[in-house]
């Protein structure tokens, strides 16, 4: 006998994801997942973030990673709340796992969650964890032919930050034709050129990233 | 290596469908992949086949339709397969397209006893 079933493989996610998301409304926080390739200074660009909102808007931040908390130190130093998750060989965060995180966050003191996601450029596209905004840093010694190397991902993200653009006079790496091929697959996309090193292009980021907070 | 929490998790969606239906056995699993989602079909197999032991599904054959990434123009509505290093439409040239397949990943039926 067969049996149409029809239903998305990711559903089970979907729905957890569905109920991170209620809990963040209530709470009126506005959440941010942030993908990258390792290395391409997920945890800079968080530091960086945190620094020019302080006093502005309070910040709380979950660190996913396959194992150690040195990322988690690394922020708590800017007296922030925050959580290490360790996938423990998972290459993603799901739904589930970023659940478990926010019962040791303060969510009703948090505005603006900004969750680092496992270093990787294919599996966290799928998942979903109830996010408001997808981020995607590339930095430029990854190479500009990403966007054609990792399509989904590039499809997904509602921003790209290009970072480490302090590098580009000693690197192939050609910001106007990477740009073109993200906005050939994704128009949508906020592109912003910066340095977590210089600090270069930050405050565009940031004020850019505090009115969709707020809307 | 997503394909792990994947396959558990179309394994648990085709579990409860048997249940439902009463059925003792799953012989068939017809799934439908994406290219896009970067699931590869031989890693699901591999998972598939200890994740699935004990359970009614053990054995069970997988098929998989593998749908390519396909887009849409905006500007002249033609789809065509994207091509690896070049997004641009090979019928008007634009740079302005939509994902219209690619991204799928769902089970479409089961075949069971």
């Amino acid at each position: 006998m067969e049996i149409k079933v029809v239903k998305d493989i990711m559903g089970a996610n979907d729905q957890i994801a569905q109920k991170n998301r209620q809990l963040f409304d209530k709470n009126k926080v506005f959440v941010v997942n942030v993908m990258a390739s390792p290395g391409a200074g997920k945890t800079s660009l968080i530091l960086e973030t945190i620094k020019r909102l302080k006093g502005k808007v309070k910040v709380g931040v979950v660190e996913g990673d396959i194992s150690s908390s040195l990322d988690a130190e690394a922020i708590s130093k800017e007296d922030v709340p925050v959580v290490q998750i360790n996938t423990g060989g998972e290459c993603h965060l799901d739904a589930s796992m970023t659940a478990s995180a926010l019962d040791n966050l303060p969510l009703a003191d948090i505005e603006l969650l900004l969750i680092e996601n496992v270093g990787n450029l294919v599996c966290p596209a799928e998942f979903r964890i109830g996010e408001d905004m997808r981020i995607l840093i590339a930095s430029t010694p990854e190479g500009d032919d990403k966007p054609f190397k990792y399509p989904l991902m590039f499809h997904e993200a509602d921003a790209v930050l290009i970072n480490k653009i302090d590098l580009l006079p000693y690197l192939k790496f050609d910001v106007d034709a990477f740009s073109k091929a993200i906005k050939g697959i994704n128009q949508k996309a906020k592109i912003f050129p910066l340095s977590c090193t210089t600090g270069d292009g930050i405050d565009k980021w940031v004020d850019w990233l505090r009115g969709q907070a707020k809307g | 290596m997503h394909e792990l929490s994947i396959t558990q998790s179309m394994l648990d969606l085709v579990l409860e469908q048997a249940k439902n239906a009463g059925a003792k056995e799953v012989g068939k699993i017809n799934l439908v992949l994406g290219e896009m989602t970067g699931v590869v079909d031989r890693a699901v197999q591999f998972y598939f086949d200890f994740l699935s032991k004990g359970t009614p599904a053990e054995g069970a054959t997988l098929s998989f339709k593998v749908i390519p990434t396909t887009a849409r123009c905006r500007n002249c509505a033609q789809d065509f397969k994207l091509g690896e290093f070049d997004w641009t439409c090979p019928h008007c040239k634009g740079n302005n397209i939509e994902i219209v397949g690619g991204k799928e990943l769902f089970v479409e039926s089961i075949e069971v006893d």
